[in-house]
């Protein structure tokens, strides 16, 4: 190397690392930077937007600002979904949380949507800081706790390396959600079930629950199987489960799938070999409580299908939970998408940490102490109600909305815990 | 030495093969004892997952013929083909949006409008195919074989997008709603809705008492599909253009010294695989009753495997290779289980092509087109 090359090159990296010293150094007082990582690309985005719509919603109620005004709070909505797959891709959640953790300025990461994703990105964010991530979405237990059956053994600890937690979800897990459907279905006089799912952590996962809570409960489980969710149409499959009870058709199908799956395809073709939604029931989780589903299959094949999600329906909600719909419809438009209000609150819960660090005379931009502060809330009134988060980040709000497909859009069918 | 490898070669690679799926099969739900008991508890059943599977192999069928004609001729795998089969199913979704006829109750009038949607759809996606090639293809024709390849890759994508975009107009088709270009989109089932307004049955044996169901659907795409192939069949075997096209597949340069317009011959072909494309966009839309932007994506691979199953660049390999994945994933959605249903069309093509390294009928290069 020439001597005028290597001098050259020394300015350059001794010239970067005071530019990177400042950068550290002068953004740190005035500017607090919380980011998104959700998919909003393909069909998961009309439940996504309402997440982020909710969010920006709840900073601007804040005034953009923490602490009397003494810091600044941004926030960014990052997509970790790819055009290649069409849902969240690994390849981008990684690249999500690892440019999350190279930037010392973010102080929270709200996400992610899909259980699969977290698993990613919880290990690198909590090497990060640790960084704290608040999900809105994800209900895959193993996440925060071991559940006999859904778990994996080496679950959740495998996902925490460092030994602190710091991931923290306000909705509610799928070892309640299963025993929820399951209750729900009984109720509706089902005895017999066929189980599908979109063979994901969480489409899998759910429909894990739903299959040991269906035992429990006495309904005939006659399988589960797990569907490719790009094929062009599933009419063998449900040929198939057109004679699987006996000859018969079974009283339901439960599709374990998020609407990106070709959940949509599934329902139109058990509905055009196995009849409508009153003759043999489809039930689904959170991943189907869409509109798209319906726009996807179209509104008289979807006519009847059932989906629970984590909630409280809109007539059981508190005033600041029908203060928040209102608001949201003031600014936007109205939404019957049920992660809306899961959203709000997950940036209520940042924001809450961002104060309670501040009141106690800490310093914000620590992620350690904001992650703390993240575990540390309790009885907090959200627009859900009162919730805590317990020791394992789990929130303290066991509550499901079952919904019904009827004209074109769910209708609230009404609030159920397991 | 070589020769005796060889000789014994193929034996071994038998023999290990038929361990493994003896081995592997109950895993991935190959057991036989159950499959023909369930066969022999409802042989009908037997026939139902044929239909399904002729007709969704027939989709992959047209589909496959677009590549395997663009390979034989130019030896590019065409990425964005299966997209121009996307952008045939949001064609003729809007053209049938368009004439009023998906809110349309009249058989006469949905009759009339699917035949103008298969026409539009046969143009659009020709045209576009074409584009692309002029845009993409042409330019890189004398470049290393890489060049094209990532090219077309980048078409796909950007095609891919325009779906995405295009699926979010919702003045262009109503149904298309409010949740944006991403979800998935409803086709109206039109032909089932035109025979029950002619008070029949969409199911064309509903009185034969079989317990089977082949409906106007079913039919309509197996026909159409046979109607496309015999046509190109014919074209490339018969007329001036398709002789050009087989002797600019078996050597360009010299069909070109011969006086054969090269570039008007290769034009045609993505002309012709292009319209075949948008006339099975028409056909899967009208069948699966879905429009989603991301559905050229697996078709595209599936139908690429079917041509390569088929022998690439061999028409009649590609028809036979379609029927056969279609059959495959039928019978394994049928009576193996779903989960497992990719592995074993993928694990037949790479059985078939450890035997038949050209597919099953070969790289036929004095008629490949």
């Amino acid at each position: 190397m020439s001597k005028r090359l290597f001098a050259l090159l020394s300015v350059l990296i001794i010239a970067s690392m005071a530019l990177a010293a400042c950068g550290a150094g002068g953004g740190e007082a005035a500017t607090l930077k919380i980011v998104s990582s959700l998919p909003m690309t393909g069909a998961s985005l009309t439940q996504t937007q309402t997440i982020v719509n909710a969010m920006t919603l709840r900073l601007e109620q804040a005034g953009g600002k923490a602490c009397n005004g003494k810091y600044t709070v941004t926030y960014e909505a990052w997509d970790d979904a790819s055009a290649a797959l069409g849902k969240w891709d690994p390849a981008v959640e990684t690249e999500n949380a690892n440019k999350a953790a190279a930037d010392p300025s973010i102080i929270a990461y709200l996400g992610t949507f899909n259980s699969g994703a977290a698993k990613l990105s919880i290990p690198i964010l909590n090497a990060a800081g640790p960084l704290v991530m608040i999900s809105p979405a994800n209900t895959y237990p193993g996440l925060t706790h071991a559940a006999t059956g859904l778990t994996e053994a080496n679950e959740p600890d495998v996902y925490y390396p460092s030994g602190t937690r710091n991931y923290a979800r306000v909705a509610a897990t799928d070892d309640l959600q299963g025993p929820v459907a399951v209750n729900f279905m009984v109720s509706q006089g089902v005895k017999t079930v066929y189980i599908l799912d979109d063979q994901e952590v969480y489409g899998k996962g759910v429909a894990d629950s739903v299959n040991q809570a269906a035992v429990a409960a006495g309904i005939t489980v006659i399988a589960q199987e797990g569907f490719d969710p790009k094929a062009a149409d599933y009419k063998a499959l449900m040929t198939k489960i057109s004679t699987s009870n006996d000859g018969a058709a079974p009283d339901a199908v439960y599709l374990g799938a998020i609407v990106d799956n070709n959940a949509a395809q599934v329902l139109k073709d058990k509905v055009a070999i196995m009849g409508d939604n009153q003759t043999v029931k489809f039930i689904g989780p959170d991943g189907i409580f869409t509109a798209a589903l319906i726009e996807g299959a179209g509104a008289d094949v979807a006519e009847g299908v059932f989906a629970t999600t984590p909630g409280l329906a809109l007539k059981d909600l508190g005033d600041a939970g029908k203060k928040f719909y209102a608001d949201y419809a003031a600014k936007y438009e109205e939404t019957k998408e049920p992660y809306a209000i899961l959203g709000y609150d997950t940036m209520s819960a940042a924001l809450k940490a961002i104060e309670d660090v501040c009141a106690a005379g800490g310093n914000p931009t620590d992620r350690a102490a904001i992650n703390a502060a993240v575990f540390a809330i309790k009885d907090f009134e959200g627009a859900l109600g009162t919730w805590s988060f317990n020791a394992d980040g789990d929130v303290t709000l066991p509550y499901f909305v079952v919904g019904q497909v009827q004209g074109g859009a769910y209708a609230d069918y009404g609030t159920f815990t397991p | 030495m070589k020769s005796t490898l060889q000789k014994f070669a193929r034996p071994v690679i038998a023999i290990i093969t038929i361990y493994l799926v003896l081995l592997l099969g109950p895993i991935a739900a190959l057991d036989i004892p159950i499959i023909a008991a369930s066969i022999a508890k409802n042989p009908s059943q037997l026939l139902q997952f044929l239909i399904i599977g002729l007709a969704n192999g027939a989709i992959i069928a047209i589909i496959a013929l677009g590549y395997t004609m663009v390979y034989g001729i130019i030896e590019l795998i065409n990425f964005a083909h299966g997209d121009v089969y996307m952008i045939g199913v949001f064609t003729a979704l809007t053209t049938l949006s368009l004439t009023g006829t998906l809110t349309s109750q009249d058989p006469a009038r949905i009759g009339l409008g699917i035949f103008i949607a298969l026409i539009v759809s046969i143009a659009v996606s020709a045209t576009l195919n074409a584009t692309i090639e002029r845009l993409a293809y042409k330019r890189l024709r004398n470049a290393p074989r890489l060049a094209p390849l990532i090219s077309a890759i980048g078409m796909s994508f950007i095609v891919e997008n325009i779906g995405l975009i295009w699926a979010g107009q919702s003045w262009l088709v109503p149904s298309f709603g409010t949740t944006g270009g991403g979800s998935q989109k409803e086709f109206p089932d039109l032909l089932s809705r035109m025979f029950v307004n002619m008070n029949m049955d969409p199911n064309l044996l509903a009185n034969t008492g079989w317990g089977l169901r082949f409906t106007i659907k079913d039919l309509l795409v197996i026909v159409l599909a046979g109607v496309l192939m015999i046509g190109l069949r014919l074209f490339v075997q018969r007329t001036k253009l398709g002789k050009a096209m087989r002797a600019t597949a078996q050597n360009r340069d010299a069909a070109k010294m011969l006086g054969i317009d090269i570039d008007w011959v290769i034009t045609a072909t993505f002309l012709i695989g292009g319209g075949l494309a948008g006339a099975a966009g028409l056909m899967a839309g009208l069948y699966n009753n879905t429009a989603w932007w991301f559905m050229g994506f697996r078709a595209g691979l599936q139908s690429f495997t079917a041509a390569v199953l088929g022998g690439i660049g061999n028409i009649t390999g590609a028809m036979l290779g379609g029927f056969l994945i279609g059959l495959l994933a039928a019978f394994s959605d049928g009576y193996l289980n779903a989960r497992w249903t990719n592995a074993w069309v993928f694990a037949t093509l790479v059985l078939i092509l450890l035997f038949r390294p050209t597919g099953l009928l070969g790289e036929q290069t004095g008629q490949k087109v």
